[in-house]
């Protein structure tokens, strides 16, 4: 199975204008391999990085917006699914780390932990919905997801990364949203 | 037996309230149905061109979404019920006030009696929607009939100057 910062990395490499939403453990992930001033960190409310995504796709139409989500994230607001099916933004990619853990919050399961939201994403209307359980899968299928018109779901089956506490600080300090926002309205 | 009539001063009109929405430049609607402004704002929003509508599942969602609207200086307006406002509680917290964020919540009193503050309503969630929105320091506006409307856009204007959340309480049943 894949290592979550593997498959971060890959994405990095191939990342470059587009506004990247990430959340919790996935985000102290990336802030550690990518920071930049596209970023948007989804902070205060655990389950709405892809609500965030969502409203940042239709702000930024130009723009392809990136969403690093959690399966416990997603599993806190799974509606999600059904209202970016039905609002279908084209420039909207939405990748859902899946270990079946709550690790930000001491690694207990979840509820579903093979839970296939693959599955729950085309019945929702996303037709464009993917799995990657393999770097290699990942990999062929990053084309896709930085490129096809959206919207694009992928799940990616990781392993459990390393277990809190993280510190979340300096990701959500309001100085980062200052910067994302003076970039999309230079 | 008495008779309770609405005379013309009492009545909230849907169409007088939607005027103040455009007026404040709100581009999108985020809904979740609520029976209280259901047909009389709801329906004309969802039926208007003017405005870009999003159905959401739950309220949280339109946190999440106004908040991501903010970056291309996109105005919302949230169009829930009051038990909507309670079940987003900890989103408003993170999102709105935390980040200090122009969230514009339209707020639908369902079941308030006509002419009666929220806090003396016999109903428990709607007296505590009040002291709620004041511990969380976030401002509101009541609407009651059409001598309130006026200030829903000032209001709106007001959350975007100063980047801060703001509520609309429509207290009377908008027809």
């Amino acid at each position: 199975m894949m290592n979550r910062k593997q498959a971060l990395e890959m994405l990095a490499g191939r990342i470059t204008d587009q506004i990247v939403v990430s959340t919790y453990s996935t985000a102290s992930e990336w802030i550690e391999i990518m920071d930049r001033d596209l970023n948007y960190f989804s902070a205060g409310a655990m389950g709405l990085a892809s609500s965030h995504g969502l409203g940042l796709a239709l702000a930024c139409p130009e723009r392809r917006v990136i969403v690093l989500d959690g399966d416990g994230s997603l599993l806190m607001n799974l509606g999600t699914l059904v209202t970016i099916g039905k609002v279908a933004p084209r420039n909207l990619t939405h990748l859902v780390f899946r270990n079946g853990t709550y690790e930000a919050n001491g690694g207990h399961p979840t509820p579903g932990p093979e839970a296939d939201f693959e599955g729950h994403a085309r019945a929702a209307g996303i037709t464009r919905a993917f799995t990657a359980r393999t770097v290699a899968e990942f990999e062929e299928r990053l084309d896709y997801v930085l490129n096809e018109d959206g919207p694009v779901f992928g799940c990616v089956a990781v392993e459990q990364g390393p277990l809190g506490p993280r510190s979340y600080k300096d990701m959500y300090k309001a100085e980062r949203r200052a910067a994302l926002r003076a970039v999309l309205s230079a | 037996m008495s008779i309770e009539t609405k005379t013309d001063v009492d009545k909230l009109h849907g169409a007088k309230v939607i005027e103040q929405i455009k007026a404040a430049g709100v581009k999108y609607i985020l809904s979740v149905p609520d029976l209280h402004t259901s047909s009389g704002l709801l329906r004309p929003i969802a039926n208007d061109g003017e405005f870009e509508h999003i159905r959401v599942c739950k309220e949280d969602e339109c946190l999440g979404v106004a908040a991501g609207l903010t970056y291309g200086n996109l105005r919302s307006l949230m169009l829930v019920q009051y038990t909507g406002f309670l079940y987003a509680m900890n989103a408003i917290r993170g999102v709105a006030i935390e980040q200090k964020l122009p969230i514009c919540m339209m707020i639908g009193m369902l079941g308030k009696e006509p002419g009666v503050p929220p806090t003396q309503s016999r109903r428990f969630g709607l007296r505590i929607i009040e002291p709620i929105l004041d511990v969380m320091g976030i401002t509101r506006t009541c609407i009651e009939s059409d001598a309130d409307v006026h200030r829903i856009a000032p209001a709106i204007d007001e959350a975007w100057r100063l980047s801060r959340p703001t509520a609309i309480l429509i207290g009377g049943r908008p027809e």
